[in-house]
């Protein structure tokens, strides 16, 4: 069997000619605009502000917004935005594919609550790679718990009044816009709004925060000092904020889910060709029954998974899906990588502890997935319940 | 002024190629196509020419299997106007294919016909220079500069002992090198709109054209394998052993 990246796709009934093109596009940007400095960015802890214009013009920005505030859908589907991180993902380095398309997660909500006028504020200038936006929900006092938030907003005159404080935010230290979740009423999830923070307002301070994994992606601890923001500035109505975040979550799930694929793919590629050409006790690696076995049983595993990811992807275009099935699925992606890249690594052996291999790099990157956008437990927790255990 | 650029569906460069166990050809089932990237080179001039205003349309043509059609979208994703598919069966070879083009060439009376100096399939390097006889055409061959001006087209080649330029009449035939430009890849949007771009579908019998093989391969094989090196410690040993292989006297 050869291994290339892409041969699965060929295959899939979900792929066809134009997820091909796309494939290809995005490879070449790959090759052009980012593996050349993505080492380079990684010592850096950020990515530089031009590569979000140039993925912008190469339509990577756009990908499945609408056209009326900068992004292309027409003749687009799911699938393409799958095959896109894809691509992302075969530099070997997840925080690429997290801070370059960070609107992922922040600008949703605005295109989905947000004022007609917020919408044509925002979406243009974050789509042509000019703006930054994060979204900031998990706090220094938890994540999981998302109905505890503390970050208080008083109304005063015409203005509301933010305090608090924001952790663990991707982009947190280039945004120049975020979408932040407040407590604007009483206790509970029913006291939430989201709210959009320009981040150059008075009272915005930040500082970063060095990581196991994700390194060309700034993450940030935020804080709000008595931070006015306009009325204006509410997405959706007031307390009506969770709905927005939870409405999010399928969407990050399943493209998280996809990536985990990726990345497992990227992994084991490395893998398979180390054993094809790495001799020991006189035969290749690869020939050695027990380092066959255990490369076979993670393109099982990668193989189950991402038919589990196709199915819920399809669902997802047809509106069928379920929310205990995407959660399900990021924890069976997760754990698949865990044990895909540990196997990865045991077969390059040495090499993979040394920096700069791409299996080193995945393996850092495995917790974020695990932890990041739902826990294992907290997602495994949310099916539990939707089975009718809470 | 009409750009035409005929563009080749060959086994995509990544792949490593396999012989088939007949010895007949290589491997081609399964296998990742893509654009002769020598095409691409001059897919990219074309467009650049119609972005100065040189150009007034890029006509891209592909000859040979119907999945031909993918590479002809990858160039109109890119920016050409539209395609041409003379579908076959039939194993392409380059005198064949200067035929079909210099039948669509009289057709859509091109100033310029840009091709790959070689595909990266058979490296015949030949169908252009064919174009050019069959045509009556001036030709420059390996191009690193296409610099229309007026009714002439000044090209820069790529030659053993440098850089040569020479002055063409238009119409005229240029084949790109390597260092002619770097081919722009395909934005997300325009993937889609290339899909409604045209694309003609013709065969070789529309051209008068016999496209069957004069050429027949008698076997091919594998390269054979490299010996694996040897790690000398010193210069005075370096020569000992040449010496001894008789590589020096
Ligand atoms: C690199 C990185 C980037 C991130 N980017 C963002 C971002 O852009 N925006 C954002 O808002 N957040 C972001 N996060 C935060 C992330 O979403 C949280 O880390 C995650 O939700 C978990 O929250 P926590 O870290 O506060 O852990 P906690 O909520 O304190 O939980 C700690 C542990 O306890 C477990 N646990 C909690 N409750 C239960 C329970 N009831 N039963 C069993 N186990 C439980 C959890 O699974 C977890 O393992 C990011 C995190 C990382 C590491």
């Amino acid at each position: 069997m050869t291994i290339s990246f892409d041969e699965w796709r060929a295959r899939s009934p979900f792929y066809d000619e134009t997820h091909e093109a796309v494939a290809q596009s995005v490879r070449k940007f790959m090759a052009a605009e980012v593996l050349p400095h993505i080492d380079q960015w990684e010592e850096d802890g950020e990515l530089p502000r031009e590569l979000h214009k140039k993925a912008a013009a190469a339509g990577i920005l756009g990908l499945n917004y609408p056209e009326e505030y900068g992004g292309h859908s027409e003749g687009f589907n799911v699938f393409h935005g799958l095959t896109q991180s894809e691509e992302l993902a075969a530099a070997g380095a997840g925080g690429l594919g997290a801070s370059l398309m960070t609107h992922g997660i922040g600008l949703p909500p605005i295109l989905a609550l947000g004022s007609e006028e917020m919408k044509r504020r925002i979406a243009p200038e974050v789509l042509s790679g000019d703006k930054i936006i994060s979204l900031a929900i998990t706090e220094p006092s938890g994540g999981s718990d998302v109905a505890q938030l503390k970050t208080r907003v008083e109304r005063v005159g015409n203005k509301y009044v933010v305090n608090g404080q924001k952790m663990f935010i991707t982009s947190g230290m280039r945004a120049d816009y975020m979408t932040v979740a407040v407590r604007t009423g009483g206790p509970g999830m029913a006291g939430i709004s989201l709210m959009l923070i320009e981040t150059d307002r008075p009272g915005v301070g930040r500082t970063r925060l060095d990581k196991m994994g994700w390194r060309c992606s700034d993450t940030a601890t935020v804080y709000f000092d008595n931070v006015e923001v306009p009325p204006e500035n509410l997405i959706g109505p007031e307390n009506g904020g969770f709905i927005g975040i939870m409405r999010n979550f399928n969407s990050e799930r399943l493209g998280m889910a996809h990536g985990c694929c990726a990345m497992a793919r990227v992994a084991l590629k490395e893998a398979m060709d180390w054993a094809q050409t790495r001799e020991t006790f006189g035969k290749r690696l690869g020939a050695h029954q027990s380092i066959r076995i255990k490369l076979a049983d993670c393109a099982r595993q990668i193989g189950a998974t991402q038919a589990w990811v196709d199915l819920c992807a399809h669902q997802h275009m047809q509106g069928k899906g379920v929310p205990a099935d995407y959660a399900m699925l990021k924890v069976q992606a997760t754990r698949m990588l865990e044990h895909v890249v540990r196997e990865a690594a045991q077969v390059l052996g040495g090499a993979s502890y040394i920096t700069g291999s791409k299996v080193e790099r995945i393996y850092r990157e495995v917790r974020v997935n695990a932890i990041g956008g739902g826990s294992e437990e907290i997602m495994l927790d949310l099916a539990g319940r939707q089975m009718g255990l809470g | 002024m009409k750009v035409l650029v005929p563009v080749k569906r060959v086994v995509d460069y990544n792949v490593k190629v396999r012989v088939k166990s007949d010895q007949t050809g290589v491997e081609l089932a399964n296998i990742k196509m893509s654009m002769n990237p020598f095409d691409e080179i001059a897919v990219e001039e074309a467009i650049r020419l119609k972005e100065k205003g040189i150009a007034t349309e890029v006509v891209v043509v592909s000859i040979g299997v119907q999945q031909c059609t993918e590479t002809l979208r990858t160039a109109l994703a890119m920016g050409a106007d539209r395609g041409i598919l003379v579908q076959t069966d039939v194993t392409t070879e380059s005198l064949a294919v200067a035929k079909v083009l210099a039948k669509i060439a009289a057709e859509e009376a091109p100033g310029l016909i840009i091709l790959g100096k070689q595909a990266i399939d058979d490296d015949a390097n030949q169908t252009g220079q064919m174009l050019a006889g069959l045509l009556g055409w001036a030709q420059g061959t390996f191009a690193s500069k296409v610099d229309p001006q007026g009714d002439t087209v000044n090209v820069t080649r790529e030659i053993d002992g440098g850089l040569e330029t020479v002055a063409l009449k238009l119409p005229a035939i240029v084949t790109t090198d390597l260092r002619l430009n770097e081919p722009r890849y395909a934005s997300l949007p325009n993937i889609m709109k290339a899909k409604s771009k045209p694309i003609a579908n013709k065969t070789p019998a529309d051209y008068g054209v016999d496209m069957t093989p004069r050429l027949t391969t008698l076997k091919v094989t594998e390269p054979a394998k490299r010996q694996a090196g040897i790690k000398v410690k010193s210069v005075d040993e370096l020569v000992a052993k040449l010496k001894e292989m008789g590589a020096v006297a």
